[in-house]
């Protein structure tokens, strides 16, 4: 056997970028997975826009300026599920097994996933963004709002993908994976202001919506859309993301070295 | 001690309160091809696991390639190639694909995994169907893959988990030739199966292992000579006459079957010995339908070792709870 000689960490992105590449080729190798990342985005936002729009009341703002941040972040979260998905399945069929026996970079397969996950959503959020152009979306953000809400967008799936790789280490099967995410996602999403204003809530409900994460990282983004004045939720939004990717990396490394080794 | 490809002192492993490996002991010589031989649940799958690595043993110890699997575990991982029970093979990605990806985290370099997708691609007779996605191969097809992925790095020692298990007769045909050819190119292979006639056919020596113990060991002639050198098969006409038969005959490791009215016994195969066996049939009026001696399969074996055979273990345990 050769090996030629480099330094570990050469060999360890080496190794992430042979599995990054891996993973990006299932987004176009993958239908499924394909009309995912192009259609989901189209119907959520032609859904919304024209079934729910002329009923929810968002103030000043028309309806399309306010749904858009929402199902950003919505279809970010849901995006990130494939992270789960795929470590499970990965987890069944044995190429965890495959890829322990390797002398390689034990969280390369994460790794992986999580970046696909990151180049998905960059489409995904292009095409929605443009789709929303189409349906009356005005946006009035200048350059620097759009790369702000970028690195939210960003750091927001990356955030959502980690977690989703612990979930897809836990869970027994790609059907718990399915499962366990529509239980966790759906609320997290829909209890807070990504389709309507959190004013309308029931007190509990609405206390939760107003200080739940997602909802600080949508009005954030919806502020920067529509030139408002962003307040807090910048700061809590990095902040809540870094205090969760700083569990989570370590969190899903050292699950994905005992899953193996049990 | 380095000349032992793999060798295994008192391993044992247990899952929480079930003891699954209790003492195993085995060496595999290098360039040699080890069949690990026992039915279901038996604890193959378990040794394997902890000698690549990827579970952690109890106690005892282990080498492989004259590294020691718990503290040594990358230079061990270096010297491996492993095909579990599943193809794991990435079910989007080409054959092609699929190879160079591994060549690539072997550390081969560009160039040379693409070289060596190719051989592999000839040797496992995968070339026309090598830019097609691994989905759409059959079972046989994914099995080779599966195995040429883990020989990438051409590791000197080979680890096959029941490489034929699920496949059809064809496919594990192919696959015999496969591990035939290893075998001459010097590899040492540790094969695990649950067919006898695989074992016998592929290892240079085999170990029988039943309930997380070796319970023996030793090439498939040492172990037939420990059912006799030639067994007597007789089946009869009628059942009152095979049901009579079995009552009346004495012998090592007989062996029944109903259905179709035979009995089978261990015998040295010389001429007295049968004729002794034929003379009381005769004497109690018996009436003889065939009559055949044969080689002893290592069903005999299995029998003889154990008392119950390979493929009745299943139901054997769920009697004994």
């Amino acid at each position: 056997m050769e090996i030629k000689k480099h330094s570990t960490m050469y060999w360890a992105i080496s190794d992430s970028m042979v599995l990054i590449k891996r993973s990006l080729s299932h987004i176009f190798k993958n239908m499924d997975q394909l009309l995912g990342v192009a259609f989901q985005p189209i119907m959520f936002m032609l859904l919304f826009r024209y079934v729910f729009g002329g009923a929810i009341q968002t103030g000043g703002t028309t309806y399309v300026n306010f749904l858009v941040a929402g199902i950003l972040i919505q279809t970010a979260a849901f995006g990130a599920m494939t992270t789960a998905i795929g470590v499970s399945t990965d987890l069944q069929r044995g190429i965890v097994d495959r890829l322990k026996s390797l002398p390689i970079i034990s969280s390369g397969l994460l790794i992986g996933h999580v970046t696909a996950d990151l180049v998905r959503n960059i489409i995904s959020s292009t095409i929605m963004i443009l789709v929303g152009l189409l349906v009356g979306f005005r946006p009035i953000a200048g350059f620097d709002d759009w790369l702000l809400i970028a690195a939210l967008v960003l750091t927001f799936t990356l955030t959502f993908s980690w977690l989703s790789a612990i979930m897809g280490l836990l869970a027994k099967s790609v059907e718990a994976v399915q499962w366990l995410g529509f239980v966790i996602i759906f609320p997290l999403t829909f209890a807070s202001a990504a389709f309507a204003p959190t004013a309308s809530m029931p007190k509990g409900l609405r206390i939760f919506a107003e200080n739940q994460p997602v909802t600080h990282i949508i009005e954030a983004i919806r502020a920067l859309m529509n030139g408002l004045p962003v307040g807090n939720h910048v700061w809590i939004s990095f902040a809540w993301c870094l205090g969760l990717l700083i569990i989570a990396i370590p969190t899903a490394t050292i699950l994905f070295r005992r899953h193996t080794s049990k | 001690m380095h000349d032992a490809a793999i060798s295994i002192k008192n391993l044992t492993k247990s899952f929480k309160d079930l003891q699954v490996l209790k003492g195993i002991d085995l060496t595999v010589a290098r360039g040699t091809v080890l069949g690990l031989l026992g039915p279901n649940g038996a604890g193959k799958t378990t040794t394997v696991r902890i000698l690549s690595t990827l579970l952690q043993p109890d106690g005892g110890e282990i080498s492989v390639n004259g590294y020691n699997v718990v503290t040594q575990a990358d230079d061990v991982r270096h010297s491996i190639g492993l095909t579990g029970q599943y193809a794991a093979v990435d079910e989007y990605l080409s054959g092609r694909e699929n190879l160079i990806m591994m060549g690539r985290l072997y550390h081969l370099g560009g160039e040379a995994s693409k070289a060596r997708a190719e051989e592999l691609l000839e040797q496992f007779d995968l070339v026309q169907a090598a830019d097609r996605p691994a989905k759409t191969y059959s079972g046989g097809m994914r099995r080779r893959l599966d195995l040429a992925l883990s020989l990438v790095a051409t590791p000197p020692i080979i680890f096959l988990d029941e490489p034929t298990t699920g496949l059809d007769p064809r496919s594990r045909l192919l696959m015999w030739d496969i591990v035939s050819s290893l075998k001459k190119s010097g590899s040492t292979i540790l094969l695990t199966t649950q067919y006898l006639e695989e074992a016998d056919r592929l290892a240079d020596r085999i170990a029988v292992i039943d309930r997380g113990i070796v319970i023996a060991e030793g090439t498939a002639d040492e172990l037939k000579d420990r059912v006799g050198k030639e067994r007597l098969e007789i089946s009869f006409n009628t059942e009152n006459d095979f049901i009579k038969a079995l009552s009346i005959i004495e012998g090592e490791a007989i062996q029944s079957n109903k259905e179709e009215k035979t009995i089978s016994l261990a015998t040295g195969g010389t001429v007295a010995e049968v004729k002794r066996v034929l003379d009381i049939m005769e004497a109690s009026g018996l009436d003889i339908d065939t009559l055949n001696l044969h080689k002893p399969t290592l069903d005999d074996v299995f029998l003889k070792l154990t008392g119950h055979q390979a493929e009745e273990k299943l139901d054997e345990s769920v009697k004994e709870k």
